[in-house]
Order: structure tokens, then sequence, then C-alpha cells
């Protein structure tokens, strides 16, 4: 269970970027973040993961995110970052996707193992040994997720999943999503994505929470997502029905 | 393809000649690395004027990229930017250097010349050597040697790291120059006046690409250590091809192998 507790966070002297949120997140839940640009988004994903600290209290199976937790609580979670380019930083994807494991105590033998049977189950046999600056967009994001599910987390955060992908394989980064048993936690602004994908929304505005609930009836009442610059899903806007 | 891109693209091939299976890119990279120290010592350590000593040198470089099954002139053009400047290194030493010390027929050939010849040579041998041993292991595992041989762990990581963000800097400056071009097409370059906000730029977005990777980093276990590639064991052929080529450079240094030869031919 991922709790967040009165959680604030402002880069300094400046307004807050998330202010007072408080929120709940079962085991196995998936879960929407949504909100328009600034919201506050990542930077609550990125405080989960100790990559900020704000004020307030953040626990992840009841461990809260101190620096001396930071090891144990991000062998938990796995974060897929919005841009693929700064996620693959070594030559080859099978390099990548050992990287984690490997830092992580695993033997070259239970590392390579490993990646296997992820590239298996993402059906990315064929990406293992290409180099990631010479693979499309599509794919790079695909290889992304298998870095983050080589390392077998509990809980998979993801930051814009969908940005910059054609829709083929937008659906496969959906398909994925529904394939995947771990808790998760999506930033996007698709919120088609949202709606194919997730359980329940959280809709944020300018750092605040201003309604956590079943995505279905957030993501169709249009009044509250026009009042936080966002629009109803491409399909559920009538023309698109 | 502007030459940004193309500089880069050339940058990450290097990693796939590493990746090669030829005889040399499977010997042990701690032989490699010392072979190539070793070669690199005694090249630098002729004497100014000894061009025939030198000369022979030469082999190594050869013999080696035809062992790695890279073309020599492959080496030469990924080279063609730092060349000129090692070559540059000596031009002014005939002039500084006037000393009559060997005669051709009519011609005097002053020490100055002579010690222009060995400099350039020096310089181009070496830098042979440098990529011989880049094109033939990969980073990791070169890195991985330097920590065999107690280089200190940050020392090998921040070469590693450098090694990475010479690429991430490259496509930022490419993404930059082309932003730039599009809006300013009839200009050759960039104008004298963008300078200062170009570069300031460049540093801010590739400081925010190196933290986002930094991130990537930490999120996935990394401490400040790499667990670089698991590098083979030290078989045979890399043990006898560090003792014959060390050998041969000790040889090559001590003993006058081309004046021996001439001789041959002379007498």
């Amino acid at each position: 269970m991922i709790e967040y507790k009165n959680v604030s966070f402002s880069y300094d002297a400046q307004p807050p970027v998330v202010e007072d949120i408080s929120f709940v997140i079962h085991k196995g839940e998936t879960i929407g973040l949504i909100g328009a640009n600034g919201a506050g988004k990542t930077t609550i994903m990125k405080l989960m993961l100790g990559l900020l600290s704000g004020e307030g209290q953040i626990t992840i199976d009841g461990l809260p995110v101190t620096k001396q937790n930071l090891s144990q609580i991000r062998q938990k979670i796995g974060f897929v970052l919005q841009d693929s380019d700064n996620q693959m930083f070594m030559p080859t994807v099978y390099e990548d996707m050992i990287f984690g494991p490997r830092n992580y105590g695993m033997t070259k033998e239970e590392a390579e193992k490993r990646v296997d049977e992820v590239l298996k189950q993402l059906g990315l046999q064929n990406l293992k040994h290409r180099y990631n600056h010479k693979i499309s967009s599509g794919e790079k994001r695909m290889a992304a997720i298998a870095t983050i599910l080589a390392m077998q987390p509990e809980v998979i955060l993801m930051d814009e999943p969908s940005t910059a992908l054609d829709p083929v394989n937008r659906r496969t980064v959906i398909h994925t999503i529904q394939s995947l048993s771990q808790t998760k936690l999506i930033a996007s602004h698709d919120l088609d994505l949202i709606l194919d994908t997730c359980e329940r929304v959280i809709l944020l505005s300018q750092g605040k929470i201003v309604a956590d609930g079943d995505c279905e009836t957030i993501l169709r009442d249009k009044k509250l997502l026009e009042e936080n610059r966002m629009e109803l899903p491409l399909c559920l806007q009538s023309r698109h029905c | 393809m502007d030459n940004l891109s193309k500089a880069q693209s050339e940058f990450l091939e290097m990693d796939e000649i590493a990746a090669e299976k030829s005889f040399l890119h499977q010997l042990h990279p701690l032989c490699k690395l010392l072979v190539t120290l070793t070669y690199i010592f005694v090249v630098v350590s002729f004497h100014k004027y000894d061009i025939t000593g030198l000369t022979i040198m030469i082999l190594y470089p050869i013999l080696m990229f035809q062992a790695a099954q890279i073309p020599v002139h492959l080496c030469f053009y990924k080279l063609r930017m730092v060349l000129p400047f090692v070559c540059a290194v000596g031009l002014v030493n005939p002039f500084l250097d006037h000393v009559p010390v060997i005669q051709i027929g009519h011609i005097i050939v002053t020490g100055g010349f002579l010690s222009m010849l060995t400099l350039m040579m020096k310089g181009c041998f070496a830098l042979m050597a440098s990529f011989l041993l880049v094109a033939t292991t990969p980073v990791d595992s070169l890195c991985a040697a330097m920590r065999m041989i107690h280089i200190p762990d940050m020392l090998a990581s921040l070469f590693l790291l450098t090694h990475r963000y010479i690429g991430v800097m490259l496509e930022e400056v490419s993404v930059m120059i082309q932003a730039y071009s599009l809006r300013a097409p009839n200009q050759k370059g960039i104008h004298i006046s963008a300078w200062g906000s170009f570069l300031g730029q460049l540093l801010l977005r590739s400081m925010d690409r190196a933290q986002e990777l930094y991130y990537s980093m930490l999120l996935r276990g990394f401490r400040g250590e790499f667990l670089y590639s698991d590098v083979p064991a030290c078989h045979m052929d890399s043990v006898l091809y560090t003792l014959i080529s060390i050998g041969f450079f000790v040889c090559a240094r001590f003993i006058r192998i081309t004046q021996w030869i001439g001789n041959i031919f002379v007498r």
C-alpha cells in the first residue's frame, strides 16, 4: 500500500507545485493521474521515488520515503520516464535491461534469464541485442518498459507512456499496461489511454487533488474536466462515438 | 543528414565496431590496454632524430588492423578532425633547429625537419593504437580493465559517463542547430551574436538531460559504482598476444631492426 499524507512540495521560494495532498493506493490498483500541464503529476511520482523531497509523509508498504530507505523503495518501484531516450543509456537493449537487476545483486545468469523472460512476455525478443540508437521510438518505449519489468517491481509508475507514439504503438503500450498485474500509477494527458487502463483516477489542478474516484465517473464529467483545463476523452465525445 | 547528426551516428557506431567478434576483439581487455599503453610509451621514447628506429613501430597497428578486420582508412576517417592538429605540432621545428643531420645527395636534412617528421609519426602511431584499442574493446570492458589495474573507480566511472554524455550532448547540439538553421535559412553557421545564448542553452539542456539519465540510473540501483560487464577469463591467446607484442616493442626500441635489414642489402 502506498500512502501520501499531507504532502507538499515547492521549489525554493516559489508557489507550491504540490500542496497538502493525501491519498492511498492499494495493492494491485491501476490509477490514472491526470491534470493540466504543471498540475504536479510528475512531481508526485518523483516524491514517491525520493528524487525530490517535500513536506508530509509518504510510505510504501509502511516504509517511509527517507534517505535510509531509498534503496529498498526504489527496488520496489519501477519508473518509466516520459522520454525513453533518457531511460535507455546503455548501448544495447540487453545491457540496459541487465543494468538494474545486476545492481540489485543478481548474478549475470539470473539477470539474463530474467531479461529473456521479460522480452518473451512483451514479445520483444528481436530487440534483445539491438542498439538503442537504432530502434524506433515505439520500440524504445517498449524497451524502456522492459528495462523496468526486468527489475520485477511491485509498483510501476509511468509518466506519459503514450507520448509521441503512433496509434499502433500506442495500442501496444495500452495492451502491455493492461497485461501487467502490478500496482500502477499512470500520469497522462491521454485520457483515452487512462480510460482503457485505469479503474481509478486522481485529478490534479495546481498541485491539489480536485477529484479522486472511479475512472469512468470522473472522465465522463465534462464540467469537472473543463474546469480543470481538460476535455472529455475522444471516445466519449459525441462525434467520436 | 547534417554534419552533427553524422558525427553523432559515427560516434555511436564505435560501440558497434567494438562489439565485433574478430581475434583481437576477443582478447582480454586488460591485455589490450597494457599493450597499447606500452606501445605508446615506447613510441614516445624514441629519440627525436631516430626516424629509422621509429618506422618499424608502424608494423604493430598495421598488423592489428588486419587481425581486427578493421580497414586502416576507417581509423584515419574517424580521426580526421584530430590528425591535422597532431601533424601541426612539429611544424615549427624546421625553423628552430637548423643542425644538419643527414645528407642525401645534395640535400641536407636538418634536425628540425627530422624531429618534425618523428613528432608527426609518434602522434599518428599513438592515435592509431588508441583507436585500435577503442575499436576492439567496448567502453565498459575498458573501464573494467582500468579498475583491474587499480585506477580509481571514480576515474573509470567518469570515463564511462563522459563517453555516454558525449552522445547526449551531440544530440542536443544537433537539435539546437537544426532549430536555429530552420529560422535562419540564408545564414552559414551560427551568428556570433547568438553564440552566448546558444552555449548557455546547450549547457542547460545537457544538464537537464544528464540529470534525467542520472535519475534513471539511480532508480535502477546505481550507487556510484558501475558493475562493468563480466570480463572473460584471460586465456593463453591473450597472454601470448601481450608477451609477443611487448617483446616486439622492446626489441624494436633497443635493437636497430631497420638498420640491420638495411645493412643486409647494402653489403
